[in-house]
């Protein structure tokens, strides 16, 4: 059975929140209406939004650093907030396991949103309806776009490729390679709510030379600098002279 | 979370109809069996009509809460799955028996159903009125159970949030019964009083063990288990957003520690300790009775927004700095 998810790459996302612009800028302009905005250039602005990047800081400075936190639906694989839907308007699709809402069901009780840990789903004040990240299921099925198109709209739009979209429950996709090899971690595992999103854990990229690496083990003399010096005019050849 | 005053009345108004039904028909039972002198139907068909303006009062604010409420018949068709569908289901049905048990008593169409071995006669209002309590108990259940299953929300996450339920509503409608009787049948004020003395005391109880319980309960979901990051200093710096969200307005109560700290023995002392000493008073004057209703009610309106606004929802770990 096919799980589609998002795999986030928290070492390579830089917070530039190019994946919030594009997702509300798709979906604000689908067949299903607009994602409300109220005050958007006053003082208090407020909308629905699928993503949002968030930002923490890790540490006391001066040992700490930011992290840039993407966050939408995580499409659980035994999501509490389907249960609980009174009109069956929230539901899981057997064939790719993409989370959804039917807004022409949804009543507002906004029961769902008590039921999600992860306060994934935002409530449209002017719809009046629950709305929350679909994966872009109107792009990644539309034949009548590219192949490479056929992606959320977050992942066309990460500019350092921190997201990945796949199938993580096909072992050789990307998405399930990355887990795998990479430390693929899922929020807030205590809840058994099983996250189909994942993301990839910030590591540190070292390099570590060791001393006997400086030194050519294949020196047919075991020793430099022993071979005689050149003129600076002269030829040299390896192994014969110093340089 | 953040109270919403359409489930507070919701939960209240119900709570003292079914309180007063289950009243109604005790006192009934209590009759059948000789142990009290049967009123007149108009005592239990008046009574009726009472709680069923409390139902209807009720089902009127709960419209309040949906964002779409002409699609609320919807809500009916989950009732596998989801405790707000049943609760969807059993509330109108609860009315409806609440409805005919009334009608019953007021056109004084009972008619006799079968006999017991004892020779009791069971006629129609009595059939109608033991489906009336499994329906009333059924939506206690239905009513808590939508919080109790909540797994996240840990304050409510317990078998107590369902006993509560059950007494708080049972208290507020044997005092409203007990009131109502001393109008309509004062020399059985007494039975109905007494019996809210009981229930009272069991929900001040069962409030109690609540509390005390939620006082000690340990948040299982951190900052660090949120984001998946392991240390013992993380700050959040931004939400995502430059305003208030719906994740913001949702979940916050957005009252001070103080007020949170206020309210709690104000509900308790409204609730349960004045409706007590009323009722204790009450049996010598009547009038006193109405008084411990309606400081009772008040008292349950800030039990249930403190029952809201205590319960602390895990998602507010992602959203607790504006910028």
């Amino acid at each position: 059975m096919t799980q589609l998810a998002l795999v986030i790459d928290l070492n390579v996302c830089v917070g530039c929140s190019a994946c919030v612009t594009s997702c509300k800028e798709w979906n604000t302009s689908g067949s299903a209406g607009p994602l409300c905005d109220e005050n958007p250039y006053g003082l208090n602005p407020t909308g629905t939004f699928f993503n949002r990047v968030q930002t923490f800081e890790i540490g006391q400075y001066p040992h700490s650093e930011t992290l840039h936190f993407p966050k939408s639906c995580l499409h659980c694989e035994d999501p509490p907030c389907v249960p609980v839907c009174p009109t069956g308007a929230s539901y899981k699709r057997k064939e790719d396991g993409i989370v959804l809402v039917d807004y022409d069901k949804c009543i507002g009780c906004k029961y769902c949103t008590w039921a999600c840990p992860y306060g994934a789903r935002e409530f449209d004040e002017k719809a009046k309806v629950m709305k929350k990240c679909t994966l872009c299921v109107d792009r990644i099925y539309d034949e009548s776009m590219a192949e490479a198109d056929r992606k959320p709209s977050c992942v066309k739009a990460c500019p350092t490729s921190a997201r990945l979209f796949g199938d993580i429950h096909d072992p050789e996709s990307e998405v399930s390679q990355a887990i795998r090899e990479d430390g693929g971690y899922a929020l807030m595992p205590e809840w058994g709510t099983h996250p189909a999103n994942h993301y990839l854990p910030r590591r540190k990229t070292k390099l570590k030379i060791h001393q006997d690496e400086l030194e050519r083990a294949d020196n047919p003399l075991k020793v430099d600098g022993q071979q005689p010096k050149p003129g600076k005019g002269e030829s040299s050849m390896d192994d014969v002279s110093a340089w | 979370m953040k109270p919403a005053f359409s489930v507070i009345f919701l939960t209240t108004l119900i709570g003292a109809a079914q309180g007063l039904f289950l009243a109604l028909f005790t006192h009934q039972s209590y009759a059948l069996f000789g142990l009290l002198p049967m009123q007149s139907d108009a005592f239990y068909g008046y009574g009726s009509v009472l709680a069923l303006l409390l139902l209807v009062g009720g089902l009127i604010a709960s419209f309040f809460h949906l964002g779409r409420p002409e699609r609320a018949w919807r809500s009916a068709t989950q009732w596998r799955t989801s405790w707000l569908s049943r609760e969807v289901i059993v509330l109108p049905a609860f009315m409806g028996i609440v409805f005919l048990f009334g009608a019953s008593h007021l056109t004084g169409y009972r008619p006799e159903l079968t006999t017991l071995p004892g020779g009791l006669i069971v006629d129609l209002s009595t059939v109608l009125g033991v489906i009336g309590t499994m329906l009333a108990f059924a939506l206690f259940i239905c009513t808590a159970m939508i919080y109790a299953c909540l797994r996240f929300l840990r304050e409510w996450h317990s078998p107590l949030t369902v006993i509560n339920y059950i007494l708080m509503g049972g208290a507020s409608g044997f005092v409203l019964a007990s009131f109502y009787a001393a109008s309509a049948a004062p020399d059985q004020s007494d039975f109905f009083a007494g019996w809210a003395i009981v229930i009272t005391l069991l929900a001040f109880a069962g409030r109690w063990a609540s509390l005390v319980r939620n006082a000690r309960l340990k948040p299982k979901s951190t900052l660090q288990t949120a984001i998946g990051i392991k240390h013992p200093y993380i700050v959040q710096r931004s939400m995502g957003a430059m305003g208030g969200t719906f994740n913001t307005r949702e979940f916050f109560h957005g009252k001070s520690a103080a007020f949170m700290r206020a309210i709690k023995p104000a509900f308790l002392i409204l609730t349960f300790v004045l409706p007590l000493a009323l009722l204790a008073l009450g049996i010598l004057t009547p009038g006193l009775l109405a008084l411990a209703f309606i400081i009772q009610y008040l008292g349950l309106l800030a039990e249930r927004w403190f029952f809201f606004a205590q319960a602390n929802h895990p998602q507010n770990l992602y959203y607790q700095t504006i910028g």
